[in-house]
C-alpha cells in the first residue's frame, strides 16, 4: 500500500518534471522533481514484500541485497563519469548508447524472472516475458549499431542488398513462432528454457537487420524510434512484475519516442514505413546533374564585404557543423557582425544533425542565447530580407529541389528557404555531394557564394576580416 | 493486480505523455531524449527485486546484477548528461551598455 503510494509520487513528479521540460526556463527544475522522483521509487522498492523477506534472511550480506547496492554504486560511477565526460557534438551517440542500455536492462529482467521459475507463468505473464525480451534486446542491438555508424566505428551510409526485406519478414516471423512456443500452455519447461535464448539470440539480430539499411541522415527518425522502443520495454517488464511505475514510465516514454519520430518523419516528408524499409541515402541518386557550370567559389576576403555591409545575417548549421566542431568560432563571428550592426538569428531545422535538437546543444554549448535560434517556420517567412545567408555543413535541407524537383527523392520535404536571401553563402568540406547523395541546386544559383574548406577554419577567417 | 487493470493504466499514460511531449519545443528535444533515457532507468527497480530475491550465485541473479549496473547508469547518466545541456542553455544577456 504504502509503497504504491510511493509509486504514484514519483510517476507525478515525472510528469510534472516533463512538463517543466516544455519551456527553458523552468527545464532544469524540471529535470530535478524528475530524478528526485526516481529516487523515490529506487527507495520504496526496497519495501517490496518479496524484498523485506529477503532482506530480513539471517544472511542477508549474502543474499541479493548487498549486490543490489554494489550494482547501483557501479552504474552510478559509470554514468557519473560519462555524462561528465562526453563532447556535445557526441550526444547522439550517448543517447544511441542510453537506449541499448535501457532495452537490455527490460531485457535482462525479463529473461532472469523467466530463469528464476520457468515453470510458474502464466500466459499473461509469459506474453510480457517474451515481448520485453524481443525489444528490449532488438533495441540493444540495434542501438549498438547506430552507435557504431554514430561514432563512425562503421561507415554511416545505408547498408542495403537484395533480400534484405525477406530476410527481415523471415525473422521477425521466426520470432512469433518461437514466442508462441513459449507462451502456450502445455509445452515442457526445459523446451520453454531453450526456447528463451532462441528468442533472445533472433531478436538481437532482427534490431541490426532494423537499423542496417538507415544511412546517417536518417539517424534523428531510429534514435527517436528506439527511444519509444525501449520505453515499451520498460512497461512491458513492469508488466512481469505487476509494477506500475515500471508501467507508467514506461508508457511515458514510449509516447515521447512516438512524438518525436512523427516530428522527424513529418521534417523530412517521409512516412516511418518508408524510411524504415526505403533504404533511403544508399540507392538513390538524383537524375538531375546541375547546370554545366560550376559553383561560384569564393575566398573569406571576398566574402568579407558582403557580411560587413549586411543588416541582418542568419546562420543555418547542419552535420557538418558538429563535425568541425565549429559551434565557438561561429558565436565569435556571430559577436562581431553584431558588434558590427547586424541583426544575427540562426535557423535550425527539424532533422539538422543525427538527432533531435542536435543543433540547439551545441549552440546552447557555444553560449548563444536560445532567443536567437529560431525554427524553420520561424524563419521562412522573413528569409526574403535576409542580407546574408551563412549555411554551415547542411545540405539537403537547404536544397530547393525538395520545392521544385518531382523527381528528387527529397521532393517535398520542408526546408529552409536559404536561396531566398540576397547572398548564400555555402560552407562546405569538399566539392563532393552531400551525405544523400542528391545534387544541390542552391549551389548553383546566382546569388550562391561557396566557402570550400574545413568550416571551423573558414569561420575563423571570416572573423579574422572584422577583426581588422 | 488485474493486469487489465495494469493496461488501462499503460494506454491512460501513454495518452498522457503524447499530449505532454508535443508541447515540448524543437530546441529542448535532446535535453527531452536524455531525460526520457534516464525515466526508462525505472527498469531497475525490476532488476533490484529480481536480484534481491534471487538465489546467490544463480544465473538470473547474474543477469539481473548486470541490468541493475546497466540501467543505473541510464538513470545516472542521463539525469546528469540533461543537467549539463539544460545549464547551457541561457537567456540573451541583458544590455551592457
Amino acid at each position: 500500500m504504502v509503497i504504491n503510494i510511493a509509486y504514484i509520487i514519483a510517476c507525478v513528479l515525472f510528469i510534472m518534471g516533463i512538463k517543466k521540460l516544455t519551456k527553458p526556463q523552468t527545464a532544469r527544475q524540471g529535470n530535478l522533481i524528475s530524478a528526485i522522483g526516481m529516487l523515490i521509487a529506487a527507495a520504496a522498492v526496497f519495501f517490496e514484500n518479496d524484498v523485506v523477506q529477503s532482506r530480513s534472511s539471517a544472511d542477508w550480506a549474502q543474499n541479493g541485497i548487498l549486490w543490489c547496492f554494489v550494482g547501483i554504486a557501479a552504474g552510478a560511477v559509470i554514468g557519473l563519469i560519462w555524462s561528465k565526460k562526453v563532447k556535445m557534438t557526441g550526444m547522439p551517440e550517448l543517447v544511441a548508447l542510453y537506449n541499448g542500455f535501457g532495452g537490455l536492462a527490460s531485457a535482462l529482467v525479463a529473461f532472469s524472472q523467466f530463469h528464476n521459475n520457468p515453470g510458474g507463468h502464466d500466459i499473461i505473464g509469459l506474453t510480457a516475458i517474451c515481448v520485453t525480451i524481443f525489444i528490449g534486446a532488438m533495441a540493444f542491438s540495434g542501438s549498438m549499431l547506430a552507435w557504431g555508424k554514430l561514432s563512425e566505428k562503421i561507415t554511416g551510409r545505408a547498408i542495403v542488398f537484395r533480400g534484405q526485406k525477406l530476410i527481415n519478414l523471415i525473422l521477425f516471423l521466426a520470432v512469433a513462432a518461437v514466442s508462441v512456443c513459449i507462451i502456450l500452455p502445455g509445452v515442457e519447461a526445459s523446451v520453454k528454457a531453450s526456447a528463451i535464448l532462441i528468442l533472445s539470440a533472433i531478436s538481437l539480430v532482427f534490431g541490426l537487420a532494423f537499423v542496417l539499411p538507415i544511412g546517417g541522415g536518417d539517424m534523428p527518425v531510429i534514435i527517436s524510434l528506439i527511444n519509444s522502443i525501449t520505453g515499451v520495454a520498460v512497461a512491458a517488464a513492469g508488466f512481469i512484475i505487476s509494477n506500475t511505475a515500471l508501467i507508467v514510465s514506461g508508457a511515458l516514454v514510449g509516447a515521447s519516442g512516438v512524438v518525436l519520430t512523427l516530428i522527424m518523419c513529418k521534417a523530412m516528408n517521409r512516412s516511418i514505413a518508408n524510411l524504415l524499409f526505403g533504404g533511403f541515402g544508399a540507392v538513390q541518386t538524383s537524375s538531375k546533374q546541375g547546370p554545366g557550370s560550376e559553383p561560384k567559389s569564393v575566398s573569406a576576403e571576398d566574402a568579407y564585404p558582403v557580411l560587413e555591409a549586411a543588416g541582418s545575417v542568419v546562420f543555418i548549421p547542419g552535420y557538418g557543423m558538429a563535425v568541425a566542431q565549429a559551434q565557438h568560432v561561429v558565436k565569435e563571428l556571430a559577436e562581431k557582425l553584431m558588434a558590427n550592426g547586424a541583426e544575427v538569428s540562426f535557423a535550425v531545422h527539424p532533422v539538422a544533425g543525427r538527432m533531435p535538437g542536435h543543433m540547439n546543444v551545441l549552440l546552447a554549448e557555444a553560449d548563444i542565447p536560445y532567443e536567437q535560434l529560431k525554427t524553420m517556420e520561424e524563419m521562412n517567412p522573413v528569409m526574403p530580407v535576409q542580407d546574408a545567408a551563412i549555411i554551415i555543413g547542411a545540405n539537403d535541407v537547404v536544397n530547393p529541389a525538395a520545392e521544385t524537383d518531382t523527381s528528387s527523392p527529397i521532393y517535398g520535404m520542408p526546408i529552409i528557404k536559404a536561396y531566398e536571401a540576397r547572398t548564400v553563402f555555402v560552407l562546405k568540406r569538399g566539392k563532393g555531394r552531400g551525405f544523400s547523395g542528391i545534387e544541390n541546386e542552391l549551389f548553383y544559383m546566382p546569388n550562391t557564394l561557396m566557402l570550400y574548406g574545413d568550416a571551423k577554419a573558414t569561420i575563423s577567417a571570416l572573423s579574422g576580416q572584422f577583426a581588422e | 493486480m488485474d493486469k487489465i487493470l495494469l493496461l488501462f493504466i499503460f494506454v491512460i499514460a501513454a495518452f498522457l505523455g503524447r499530449e505532454l511531449i508535443s508541447k515540448v519545443p524543437s530546441q529542448l528535444h535532446t535535453p527531452l531524449m536524455s531525460a526520457t533515457n534516464a525515466i526508462s532507468g525505472i527498469t531497475v527497480l525490476g532488476a533490484l527485486v529480481v536480484c534481491a530475491i534471487t538465489v546467490r550465485g544463480s544465473l538470473g541473479m547474474v543477469l539481473s546484477f548486470i541490468a541493475i549496473i546497466l540501467a543505473t547508469i541510464n538513470v545516472v547518466g542521463g539525469y546528469m548528461v540533461t543537467e549539463r545541456m539544460l545549464g547551457m542553455f541561457r537567456k540573451k544577456k541583458e544590455n551592457k551598455d
